[in-house]
């Protein structure tokens, strides 16, 4: 069974706030279902599935009943910040089994107003397997994604100013978004002269921290057709977790690979088929292997390709992250898949900001990299078509 | 180039579990045990008691040889109070390892040094943890 055709994307909303000092966690969270619902044209009434990943506050127990739903599906898959790509392609195999019509996604957080950063050592909850044999090492989100550059740097000659330039589009994208974190235009120089955190990583690779959140409402075709809401269809997708492999891991390739092969198949599909992607920029190398790895370019590549300007909407070959992506707009508590699929949606409803809009966007692919690229993550690749 | 030396820093204390009693056992002796498969004849590491690579439980502990080649790292320049340098290790054996390099230059370090063990203890005066272990350039 395929899902291509049989799930479509009728309601998405994004936080406007990228600092959230009086809402809870909880009322982000219901704010963000209001608007993606109300973005659908349709109700609380109407969801009859709930999908939430570990920031939803008590999991989808605590979160049904604060949201006043009443589902017969629930699915709290949790992947990290590709989570919610996941659940947009459980939520399509759902309704395509018959077991839910509406599927609504929540995530929402606020580390900046909690204090949280990625430079401080990862919070370590008891029993997990490797974490005796990893912790007194000190890893943490920026010290791993930096191992993995310099693995890619020294494989494949990828330099600095060609990380540089994935900030440098996502910069040029934000000028547009009037709720960017960061709204100014950057320079490669201005990445390479920026504080260095954990080499070759420069304080501007590194994703903004934000606090915010946003929502999806998946339905059935049926429901799709009856809403006044373009029709976006879910047409493939794949998840693939990998982590060290016992220590016989390969770093210089991400789960994209495998996620991204599966998605193009379902979807009938090859990369020069998409006109806008949106791709998980957690740290600058994480977009230049994911482009890699899903096919924009040859392996080895991904540098080149980005230092071409190829992200930059009305310039480049591939538009990359029109609103800012999290380099620059927004990476709510850490997890960016939601602000992914939210551009694309954006971008396929010929609703992003004039000035990066991509022309006749009928094809878009969003890719999320969740986890630690440095140890265990999980790649989610979806493709949704205009129709 | 202004040279980064490594400075002692204090390292959680891991969660320690009986079945890796002999792993901190051994720790404490200097010694590093890495997990070996008797049925499919491959090293896995962090240990498991079912082997990763083919479900058998007829796995035991060896001693490392103690070398091995540095496959990446990064310096975590922010770090308070000093920089430390986080790496994978490819030990003799095969099995790739998360470590800190330390008693060095961390400024000269690179993608394919030789390294050698070196033990670590973790915790700080008023709470000692067990050894670690870490590497150096050889
Ligand atoms: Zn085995």
């Amino acid at each position: 069974m395929s899902i291509k055709g049989r799930a479509f994307i009728a309601g998405a909303y994004e936080h406007p706030l990228r600092l959230i000092e009086i809402q809870s966690v909880a009322a982000i969270h219901a704010e963000c279902a209001k608007g993606a619902l109300k973005d659908a044209g349709l109700t609380l009434k109407d969801v009859d599935g709930y999908f939430c990943a570990s920031d939803a506050p008590g999991g989808a127990l605590s979160m049904v009943d604060y949201l006043g739903l009443n589902v017969r599906h629930i699915d709290s898959t949790e992947t990290g910040g590709s989570s919610y790509i996941v659940h947009i392609s459980h939520a399509a195999q759902a309704i395509a089994a018959g077991k839910c019509n509406v599927a609504l996604i929540t995530m929402g957080g606020r580390p900046r107003a909690e204090g949280k950063s990625g430079v401080k050592p990862k919070k370590v909850t008891p029993n997990i397997p490797e974490v005796p044999f990893e912790q007194p090492y000190a890893p943490t989100a920026v010290n791993e994604y930096a191992m993995v550059a310099k693995l890619h740097m020294h494989k494949y000659g990828t330099t600095s100013e060609q990380l540089a330039w994935v900030k440098v589009a996502a910069s040029y994208h934000a000028q547009y978004n009037p709720n960017a974190r960061l709204k100014d235009v950057v320079t490669v120089g201005d990445v390479l002269t920026s504080p260095m955190i954990s080499d070759p990583l420069h304080l501007l690779d590194c994703c903004v921290v934000s606090d915010g959140g946003g929502a999806i409402v998946v339905v059935n075709p049926e429901i799709a057709k009856k809403l006044d809401r373009p029709l976006i269809q879910i047409s493939g997708a794949g998840e693939s977790p990998q982590g060290p492999m016992g220590g016989k891991m390969d770093m210089t390739y991400t789960a994209a690979v495998h996620s991204g092969k599966a998605a193009f198949k379902e979807a009938g599909l090859t990369p020069d088929d998409i006109k806008y992607a949106s791709i998980y920029d957690s740290f600058t190398i994480t977009v230049i292997m994911q482009l890699e790895d899903l096919g924009f370019c040859e392996k080895g590549e991904g540098g080149k390709f980005v230092a071409e300007g190829n992200l930059i909407s009305g310039k480049g070959k591939l538009p990359v992250n029109t609103d800012g992506g999290g380099l620059s707009n927004n990476h709510p508590t850490s997890r960016g898949g939601i602000t992914k699929l939210i551009e694309a949606v954006r971008q396929l409803r010929g609703e992003a900001h004039p000035e990066v809009q991509v022309e006749d966007c009928d094809v878009a692919l969003v890719n999320g990299i969740g986890g630690g690229l440095g140890s265990r993550h999980c790649s989610a690749t979806l493709i949704m078509e205009r129709v | 180039m202004m040279a980064t030396l490594y400075q002692e820093r204090k390292m959680a204390i891991p969660e320690m579990h009986p079945e890796h009693q002999d792993y901190w056992d051994a720790a404490a002796e200097g010694r590093l045990l890495i997990k070996y498969c008797k049925s499919c004849e491959q090293y896995h590491y962090y240990p498991r008691n079912i082997c990763i690579f083919c479900m058998s439980d007829e796995t035991v502990w060896k001693e490392a040889t103690g070398t091995g080649i540095i496959y990446t790292f990064s310096i975590m320049r922010r770090a308070k109070p000093a920089p430390y340098a986080i790496a994978y290790v490819e030990l003799d054996e095969g099995p790739k390892m998360m470590t800190n390099i330390v008693d060095c230059d961390l400024d000269s370090l690179e993608i394919g040094q030789k390294v050698k063990l070196v033990f670590k203890q973790t915790g700080d005066a008023d709470n000692l943890g067990p050894y670690v272990p870490c590497f150096t350039p050889v």
